[in-house]
């Protein structure tokens, strides 16, 4: 009846698991009491749950982002304090079957659920805004993929309590991921939750692929579309051509797990290497689907706060292009030590480095829109200024682990840990923090507080260098990753300090949520009444804060490139035609209710409950035929209604 | 062991690690001359240009120079030619499976990843040790190496080149360590439970050192048959170092065989399989 799921799957006599799914368990309980006491559950279904606004999207998706970022974070903190603490006769806290599933959890949620929301949320929320149109191409979709990535969340911490998570690392390469060596469900939670999540991550990529293409205000031809969307583009583009590789590759491993194929098993002509090569095809375009829209932001942060235009827009969006197809050109540079020729290894290894030109380019193209401009220190500039310097300390290291005889002493090894923390955390999160205390205001009405949003960006600034510089030295020492135990004590030292830079991180973070709280408590003194609170030069600082449900009450005619600011330079109101009615898309309830029946389905799949899985299956598959059936989709709002709207603002 | 700066590839004991460090070193010196230039430009435009300097020039006008457009490409496009020539030539000299010209014979190695400890077999001796490697000081060392289970990396930090062991597969490596020394090795791929544990030390020896070694491993311990490989290959943790006085030559070619068909998957092969 509950196939593999008996009392035994609950790990009622370790405390870690226990202790840590209850803090999760009391929080979510918590939250769902205090929403229920106050009544506010009509308000969420109605705003929130079933809306299909992209702007609600892309708040919800940061939100989802924001609070898995302290779920991987606090993985990281245990993972730092176990290799500072078993150092020779110790064997710290955690024994290995428990370190393993931290470090494979910390980097799977790091990446799925904490970089993918964090980057799609502001996709969400910006692009439309910027390209001067009231909603995505397919807004109901939208909300599909934004719940059926939280479902993948919430098995993934499922797993915390009810069985276990994979002791694979975050690739979980065969054989060790296959029912020989991994028997329970830990890589089965790691699969299903990124199956589920990777469809809503393809859907998001078609859906704003669609909307980049088709859907820009009139006037605005490629050209003249701001950098963040062609990054947005370039981004979704990768998205629809590398995640079915993702989704293919896990396919094949189930069907070795469940159905007992050999794709992937060291036995019956299975082949390990194909897995490593499937993954990464998908694993070295998904750092771009990353990093460039986090350019993007960079780029409207350092422009904005110059003050002047961005240096050769041309030239960025074609290095934009240029980083989108290099990217599946280098995915061997993952694996140069799997004993492949030398004319293999040195091709991609030149592939590799080529994809420095156009970072580089992206580099000199800041640094010259910096140059003679009035630079204003603002929170998000802070965090671009900082990516700059420490950005360019990932890429050299970058480049040195794309030479591969260089790669043969540092694969694998803390040097490498190092290096991708150090474009990750200096790439992306600082791209996403910058984005979030940039685009605030336009999603809430009101800024945050900058002397907390300093404060927190000088505690991940420090706290990062903490951290990893001894990563990069302990990995020219011979240190490799994932070592549950560390057997050479002179190590000790180093591992200390980068004990303390997670604890500076850890304060960055507490900042960033004072820095919340504080701003909601002081916001009427601090409300954009303008809409543009920095002198902005796109359009989505031509509406109000926060934007009215169509975002723009009549589409602006776009004659360049920084529309907005030409408009406020040549006086020309970016809204002056007469109103006329907008048809809106209507809430709907499928994207939540899908992914409720997606849980079903997974928890199910995972635990072998058929059952239970072929009518969670069946039941999310009839919602979304209901939903696509319905005719009612959109509602009008008439020009009355608007003028009306638009006078109270 | 050595101070702790005195490690790893920090302290190379081979031409091939010595050739690795120094092509890093090198690659970083190339970088070096564009990347601190960018820093201390970055750190110099954001406080020069700060919007209460008032004694900055600014233009705020969008210009467009057509000739640094054209340096902006050119500066990491000739830093990534110069870098591409040291990949193609690093990558083809230091070949893992290209021979090292030594004075000697090379020594050949077979190496076994096990759950979680490390087989090697001496076929030419006619020896296998577990998690201890002694070699010959400056003779170099031919490895062919495979897994009778999950992939593990084989890794000798001070002697260069690590390589992917594989199940089914054989790939090769080629080392040499200029002096006598115990220099420690390890799994650079994570493989499992015991996997931090999965070390082991390579005593380079001075040749008759060696051969006393030889002499002695041969004449203690047990052999290494079907029944024993059977016992070692069961998992276990932070196994400590052992010898066999004989091995069956062909053990390594049974094992890539006995995995490659799958006559079990899970680390142990049976008694008289293959």
């Amino acid at each position: 009846m509950l196939g593999k799921l008996t009392w035994e799957a609950i790990p009622f006599g370790e405390p870690l698991p226990i202790l840590s799914g209850a803090v999760v368990g009391l929080t979510i309980l918590a939250v769902l009491a205090i929403v229920t006491v106050k009544g506010w559950w009509p308000y969420l279904w109605r705003e929130w749950l079933t809306s299909v606004d992209h702007k609600r999207i892309g708040v919800m998706y940061v939100c989802l982002g924001l609070v898995m970022l302290l779920r991987g974070f606090s993985d990281a903190i245990m993972m730092r304090t176990q290799q500072a603490i078993a150092i020779g006769p110790s064997q710290g806290y955690l024994p290995p079957e428990h370190f393993d599933q931290v470090f494979s959890a910390h980097g799977t949620i790091m990446i799925f659920f904490v970089a993918m929301p964090l980057v799609i949320g502001l996709m969400n929320f910006v692009v439309p805004l910027q390209l001067g149109i009231r909603d995505v191409a397919f807004p109901v979709l939208n909300s599909v993929s934004l719940w059926l990535t939280a479902t993948g969340a919430l098995l993934i911490n499922m797993s915390l309590v009810i069985g276990n998570f994979a002791r694979t690392g975050w690739w979980a390469y065969p054989p060790l991921s296959e029912l020989a060596f991994s028997p329970d469900v830990g890589v089965d939670y790691y699969l299903w939750s990124l199956q589920i999540s990777g469809i809503g991550t393809l859907l998001t990529g078609i859906n704003f692929v669609t909307t980049i293409l088709k859907m820009r205000a009139p006037g605005m031809n490629y050209f003249r579309m701001p950098i963040f969307c062609w990054t947005a583009l370039a981004s979704s583009l990768l998205i629809v051509a590398a995640f079915p590789v993702l989704t293919a590759t896990f396919v094949m491993l189930l069907l070795d797990r469940y159905l007992g194929m050999h794709f992937f098993t060291n036995d019956a002509g299975g082949s390990q290497m194909m897995y490593v090569n499937l993954f990464w095809a998908w694993g070295h375009p998904e750092v771009y689907i990353l990093i460039l829209p986090a350019f993007g932001i960079y780029s409207e942060v350092v422009a904005t706060f110059s003050g002047k235009a961005l240096f050769s827009y041309r030239s960025m969006v074609w290095a934009t292009l240029g980083i989108c197809v290099l990217s599946f050109m280098v995915w061997l540079h993952h694996f140069f030590t799997m004993g492949a020729g030398a004319n293999v290894n040195a091709f991609f290894g030149i592939m590799s480095s080529i994809i420095a030109v156009p970072t580089g380019v992206k580099v000199f193209n800041w640094l010259f829109t910096m140059f003679r401009g009035r630079i204003v220190f603002t929170t998000p500039m802070l965090f671009a200024v900082g990516f700059i310097v420490t950005f360019v300390i990932g890429g050299l290291t970058g480049v040195l682990l794309a030479v591969p005889p260089v790669d043969f002493v540092l694969h694998n090894s803390a040097f490498l840990v190092a290096h991708f923390h150090n474009v990750i955390i200096g790439g992306v999160i600082f791209g996403a923090l910058a984005g979030i205390h940039y685009w605030f205001p336009k999603a809430f009405g009101f800024t945050l507080d900058e002397r907390l949003g300093h404060a927190s960006f000088w505690c991940w600034l420090v706290g990062f260098y903490l951290a990893f510089t001894p990563l990069y030295v302990l990995g020219l020492m011979g240190m490799t990753r994932r070592l549950q135990h560390i057997a050479d004590p002179s190590w000790r030292p180093l591992l200390l300090v980068a004990e303390a830079g997670a604890i500076v991180i850890l304060c960055g973070i507490l900042c960033q949520i004072a820095q919340i709280y504080v701003s909601i408590r002081t916001r009427e003194r601090r409300l954009d009444l303008t809409g543009d609170p920095w002198d902005g030069r796109t359009l989505e600082w031509s509406t109000t804060s926060p934007p009215p449900a169509y975002n723009f009450a009549v589409l602006p005619r776009v004659e360049t490139i920084d529309a907005f600011w030409h408009m406020k330079r040549t006086g020309q109101p970016a809204q002056q035609r007469a109103y006329e009615a907008i048809e809106m898309p209507r809430n709907s309830p499928a994207g939540f209710i899908t992914a409720f029946f997606a849980v079903v389905m997974g928890f199910a799949l995972i635990w072998h409950i058929w059952w239970m899985a072929i009518l969670g299956f069946l039941a999310a598959i009839a919602v979304v035929l209901v939903a696509g059936w319905s005719v009612e989709r959109e509602q009008e709002i008439s020009a009355a209604e608007i003028v009306q709207m638009e006078r109270a603002r | 062991m050595a101070s702790s700066l005195q490690e790893g590839l920090l302290d190379p004991q081979g031409p091939i690690a010595s050739a690795e460090r120094l092509l890093l070193i090198n690659s970083t010196a190339i970088m070096l001359v564009v990347v601190v230039p960018v820093i201390v430009a970055t750190f110099a435009f954001a406080w020069w240009y700060r919007s209460s300097n008032q004694r900055a020039s600014r233009d705020l006008s969008e210009s467009y120079e057509e000739r640094v457009e054209f340096v902006v490409w050119s500066i990491p496009a000739l830093t990534v030619i110069l870098l591409s020539g040291v990949i193609w030539i690093g990558s083809h000299q230091l070949d893992p499976r290209a021979r090292i010209s030594g004075t000697s014979d090379p020594l050949r190695v077979d190496v076994v990843a096990l759950d979680w400890k490390w087989l090697f077999i001496y076929p030419d001796q006619g020896i296998a040790t577990v998690n201890q490697l002694v070699v010959p000081a400056g003779t170099p060392v031919e490895f062919r190496l495979t897994s009778a289970t999950v992939m593990n990396s084989f890794f000798v930090p001070q002697l260069g080149s690590q390589i992917y062991t594989m199940g089914g597969m054989i790939t090769h490596l080629s080392l040499l360590a200029d002096k006598p020394g115990e220099y420690p090795g390890l799994s650079a791929n994570f493989s499992g439970d015991g996997f931090s544990e999965m070390r082991f030390v390579v005593r380079s020896a001075p040749a008759g050192e060696f051969n006393a070694w030889l002499g002695e491993a041969r004449s203690s311990g047990s052999a290494l048959d079907d029944v024993g490989y059977a016992e070692l290959s069961k998992p276990s943790k932070a196994v400590p170092p052992a010898t066999y006085r004989s091995v069956d030559p062909k053990l390594f070619d049974h094992i890539v065989d006995r995995t490659a068909t799958g006559r079990d998957t899970t680390g142990m092969v049976h008694q008289g399989g293959g």
